[in-house]
């Protein structure tokens, strides 16, 4: 569900993206993070910008139906970065060092058939923004913020 | 290497992106893990794969993947050729196992495009 509240300008306005991700349909995980990359096509961004941040919340989408049983994502663009917001009220993160080391995985058998549960994904998240800040408690949910500079590049 | 020399090569059917065939693609990349091509590739058009869901179009998609070959003469399900014909992205099926796909792309001229990983 894509919803813009701010008309958009290239590189002049302030855009605001949400998206409601299902949990229960694994084949539609990365609907949102499709749609985020055509809004952000649209605004002229440069195409590693937009990869950036297209990867980053695509693992997170994932991560979501993975883990979480869905969730809410907001985006907010202005001139000077992308921020990515992605909550849900899943069963909380139990060991976020563990969950943070490449190859650590809980994914199920279902996950990993797909391609997934290598345990790259929190990770990866991390490599491809510029700023990464996770809240967990387990049984109540996941919010994870990632920033993306647009000017770096 | 043109995405239609790629079908030839593999004597590929190609499933959508018939279009697409005079498209340029200079790099690419084999793994059937999702994971490690969203997590280790960086600028490659091609991806190899046995791997056959609709989230093997998503990651091409968010990676900037031009054309998926799929190996082992698996075939594309419906939703991931729907999918790519959204995202401009050719869907291709071989006879050959990924390895020897990879090995025929690579003796005629594509690249890893990789950095050795230490």
């Amino acid at each position: 569900m894509l919803d813009m509240q701010t008309a958009s300008k290239p590189h002049r306005a302030k855009l605001y993206l949400h998206y409601e991700i299902d949990g229960d349909d694994f084949t539609r995980a990365g609907e949102a993070s499709s749609k985020l990359k055509q809004s952000l096509k649209q605004l002229g961004l440069s195409p590693a910008v937009i990869r950036r941040a297209a990867i980053a919340m695509y693992e997170g989408e994932i991560n979501m139906v993975a883990h979480a049983d869905g969730g809410v994502i907001d985006v907010d663009i202005d001139t000077a970065a992308i921020t990515i917001v992605m909550r849900d009220t899943g069963n909380g993160i139990e060991d976020i060092d563990a969950a943070m080391k490449e190859g650590y995985s809980t994914a199920s058998d279902e996950v990993r058939q797909m391609g997934f549960g290598a345990g790259m994904g929190l990770p990866n998240m991390k490599k491809h923004s510029d700023y990464m800040k996770i809240d967990t408690k387990v049984g109540e949910g996941t919010t994870v913020t990632m920033k993306i500079s647009i000017m770096s590049e | 290497m043109t995405i239609g020399t790629i079908a030839k090569l593999l004597s590929a059917e190609i499933f959508t992106g018939e279009e697409l065939s005079e498209k340029e693609a200079r790099t690419a990349c084999g793994s059937d893990l999702m994971s490690d091509v969203l997590a280790f590739i960086k600028n490659q058009s091609v991806l190899i794969t046995g791997l056959t869901n609709s989230q093997v179009v998503r990651t091409a998609e968010m990676m900037d993947i031009v054309c998926i070959v799929i190996v082992r003469g698996k075939r594309p399900t419906d939703d991931m050729v729907q999918l790519a014909e959204e995202s401009g992205i050719a869907v291709l099926s071989t006879g050959y196992s990924l390895f020897t796909t990879c090995g025929i792309l690579y003796a005629n001229g594509l690249a890893g495009g990789d950095r050795i990983l230490a």
